[in-house]
């Protein structure tokens, strides 16, 4: 069958496998072909595809322990997100991390080891990971975490499943007095301004902007922040505070068809940038978590407004002393390029340690294109300003980057080879995306 | 009528079938009771219940075949349950039943026999208690024998047939039987199977199905409404069509 990410691009034929049990996975691993573990295809490019072999740990979804007195919940690794919310937010609890999507497995957020809008505060899902259970490619199990096997723990998260399959993980999840977040709104006039912002908002929990990629000039970098901190009791109004955690969650919808391509070009992008831009209106609201952590997740498969070629995501981080002068070379690119991007967000990491992990002190930028051969050649051109700064793109939305980028972006890359290679973990576990970056 | 607040007997648990229908009901408040070959496989599916829906659950050893034990093992259960799900079946390899008769008798005996072993105990019980619901997973391959794979269709329609008896002799009693044709249904059981789409259900639609045909009371259920209509017209086909027919 046709295997692809959540960008529908690119789509390879591939021999899918879905693995229910410990056993089914060492059958998978122990084969005598190469494969790759895969979540719920979420990330955006050919992370979770191998065309010889591709595990899908949808069937391990259960959850095995959870322990009140200190927020740690065991459970196997294709557990999504979504399930952890809907069980744990009614007793109390909330994920630690959580990307702007909860159709996540727990495997997959280990295995990208991402980020939520409390990366300043929090670090990456990783940082909260207190150990995991790793299927090797003898088909031997070994439990990991920071104290146990640290080098293979470390080049797990955000290994992108390059080490073996993620079985079982332990992680702590964070108490919470309700299901609501109060959140702020604030207006940038331009990039000097946001910038600025989010260095004065290094105290809230969340924080996360969405920038107008096309505003040029003066108002180049205009943007709206959102800030949030999880709500208290006493700051609910008084008819839902004696059922704080019971957020009635809106029922899904399906985009129905393949929209046409030509529907999202410069001037409707334009316009909506223009119209989002002025109903932010600088305010303070309290809303349920899904609506601020999940805005699109209510539009079940929304990949498809894109049409049938796909899309792809450009996820860039830029080191903190230049993200200045790089955000502005990037938007200038953008902007002069015309090619449309409705969803760009812009957020300032914290400090992070890792070695494939895609977090650094600085400024992250991500945007959405149509898959294209307009959008590729912006893309190079985008390659080369990140390069220049020293940044790096993020693996989990990579479709189409190339190996050079790749290996000056994450100067870690050979220890990951090397730690790969020693334990005979390269033969194995291969990916469409790590054929193409010679990972 | 039937109670539907006391403890749910799954057989076959370890099936994507029974996974999925002891999950519904562990969301529906029910108590379950998962019994499958080698039940220790199910202490994760176990946890898992209890740690999403509070539910109370047991695992029990059971196998299909052990008739003698039949009796004894609902002793040990030390209830008798509300409602029993019955999605013990094996589809086997039918060259192999043509081949070898004992590989037939096993596909028998997985689909016909074990199931009218226990459930037969399980329907005179519920009988003398004047309650209970049985629900028997069957397939519509049991209404037309096939060439493809007449000897597991032949054990399903037997399997109907039991289960039809059943519901005739129970309907005074206050017992209820359900019997369930799933249609083509994604698990272990057809992985690999290039199946129709349409006509293809997950486990978790059979188990709402189930559910739902519990909560109405019908008596014979399609999964995929679609199929009611498609197996009408493969009944009607005359013989002399069908026996040509390669389906
Ligand atoms: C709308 C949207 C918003 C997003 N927002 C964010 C965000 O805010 N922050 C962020 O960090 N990311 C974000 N992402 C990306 C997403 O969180 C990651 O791509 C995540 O890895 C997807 O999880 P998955 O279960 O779908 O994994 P898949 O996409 O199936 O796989 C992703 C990678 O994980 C590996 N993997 C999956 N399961 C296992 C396992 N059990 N063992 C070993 N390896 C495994 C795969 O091999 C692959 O390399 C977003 C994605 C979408 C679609
Ligand atoms: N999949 C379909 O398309 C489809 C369509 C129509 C009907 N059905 C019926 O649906 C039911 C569930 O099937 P499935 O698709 O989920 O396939 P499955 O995984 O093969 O399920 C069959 C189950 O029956 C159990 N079983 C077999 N022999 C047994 C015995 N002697 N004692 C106890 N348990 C025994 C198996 O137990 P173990 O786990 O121990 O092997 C297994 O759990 C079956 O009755 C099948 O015939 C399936």
């Amino acid at each position: 069958m046709k295997l692809s990410g959540w960008g529908r691009f690119p789509r390879v034929e591939s021999r899918l496998a879905l693995a229910r049990t410990q056993d089914d996975a060492v059958r998978a691993v122990t084969g005598g072909r190469t494969l790759i573990a895969r979540g719920n295809g979420r990330a955006y490019g050919d992370a979770a595809v191998n065309p010889h072999a591709t595990v899908s740990m949808l069937g391990m979804g259960r959850m095995l322990a959870f322990d009140p007195a200190d927020g740690a919940l065991t459970c196997e690794a294709g557990v999504l997100l979504k399930d952890i919310l809907d069980v744990f937010v009614p007793r109390g609890w909330f994920p630690p991390v959580t990307p702007g999507t909860k159709m996540v497995t727990v495997g997959g957020m280990i295995a990208a080891d991402v980020h939520g809008k409390n990366h300043h505060i929090a670090g990456s899902f990783g940082d909260h990971v207190l150990s995991l259970d790793l299927l090797l490619a003898d088909g031997r199990v070994v439990t990991c975490g920071p104290d146990r096997d640290p080098e293979l723990f470390a080049a797990t998260r955000g290994g992108m499943g390059l080490t073996g399959v993620i079985l079982r993980a332990t992680f702590r999840l964070i108490p919470v007095e309700t299901g609501y977040i109060r959140q702020e709104t604030l207006r940038a006039e331009n990039l000097d301004v946001i910038m600025a912002m989010f260095e004065e908002s290094a105290d809230w929990t969340y924080s996360v902007a969405w920038i107008d990629c096309l505003a040029r000039g003066p108002r180049m970098g205009r943007s709206l922040l959102f800030r949030g901190e999880h709500a208290r009791v006493d700051e609910l109004p008084v008819p839902v505070r004696s059922a704080p955690l019971d957020v009635r969650l809106r029922h899904a919808r399906t985009i129905p068809l393949d929209f046409p391509a030509f529907a999202l070009n410069h001037w409707s992008v334009g316009a909506f940038n223009e119209l989002y831009w002025r109903m932010g209106t600088p305010r303070e609201t309290l809303i349920d978590y899904d609506r601020f952590f999940y805005p699109l997740d209510s539009l079940l498969e929304w990949n498809r407004i894109y049409g049938r070629p796909g899309f792809t995501q450009y996820q860039c981080v830029l080191p903190a002393s230049v993200s200045a002068a790089g955000l502005r070379a990037l938007l200038t690119a953008i902007g002069s390029a015309g090619n449309a991007s409705f969803l760009a967000v812009l957020k300032l990491f914290g400090r992070q340690d890792g070695v494939m992990s895609f977090p650094m002190e600085g400024y992250t930028l991500a945007l959405d294109f149509p898959a294209s051969s307009a959008t590729f050649g912006l893309l190079l051109d985008l390659d080369a300003i990140v390069a220049d700064h020293g940044g790096r793109l993020y693996l989990a939305k990579d479709a189409r980057m190339g190996a050079g980028l790749l290996r000056r972006g994450y100067p870690a890359l050979d220890g990951f080879q090397a730690l790969r290679a020693a334990r005979g973990l390269d033969r194995v576990f291969r990916s469409v995306q790590s054929e193409r970056l010679a990972i | 009528m039937t109670a539907t607040t006391g403890p749910v007997l799954v057989l076959g648990a370890a099936s994507d079938m029974g996974r999925a229908i002891a999950r519904r009901y562990a969301e529906a408040g029910r108590a379950l009771i998962l019994a499958a070959r080698s039940p220790e496989r199910l202490e994760a599916d176990a946890a898992d219940l209890r740690l999403r829906w509070n539910t109370n659950v047991r695992l029990a050893a059971f196998d299909a075949l052990d008739t003698a034990d039949h009796g004894a093992f609902l002793d040990r259960l030390g209830v008798l349950p509300d409602t029993v799900v019955c999605v013990v079946g094996l589809l086997g390899d039918q060259g192999e039943s043509e081949r070898d008769f004992a590989a037939a008798r096993l596909v028998l005996d997985s689909n016909l026999t074990g199931p009218a072993s226990i459930l037969g105990e399980i329907a005179t019980r519920m009988e003398a208690r004047g309650s209970g619901t049985i629900i028997g997973v069957s397939s519509v391959a049991g209404e037309r024998g096939r060439a493809s794979n007449y000897v597991y269709g032949a054990a399903k329609a037997g399997l109907t047939a039991f289960l039809s008896g059943l519901r005739n002799r129970l309907s005074k009693a206050g017992v209820s039987v359900i019997t369930v044709k799933p249609g083509f249904v994604r698990t272990r059981m057809t992985e690999g199977m290039a199946l129709p789409g349409l006509l293809t259900a997950d486990p978790d639609e059979v188990a709402r199905a189930v559910l739902a045909a519990q909560a109405k009371g019908r008596d014979v259920i399609y999964v995929r409404p679609v199929w009611r209509l498609i197996m009408l017209i493969i009944r009607l086909l005359p013989e002399t069509v069908f026996k040509r027919t390669k389906l």
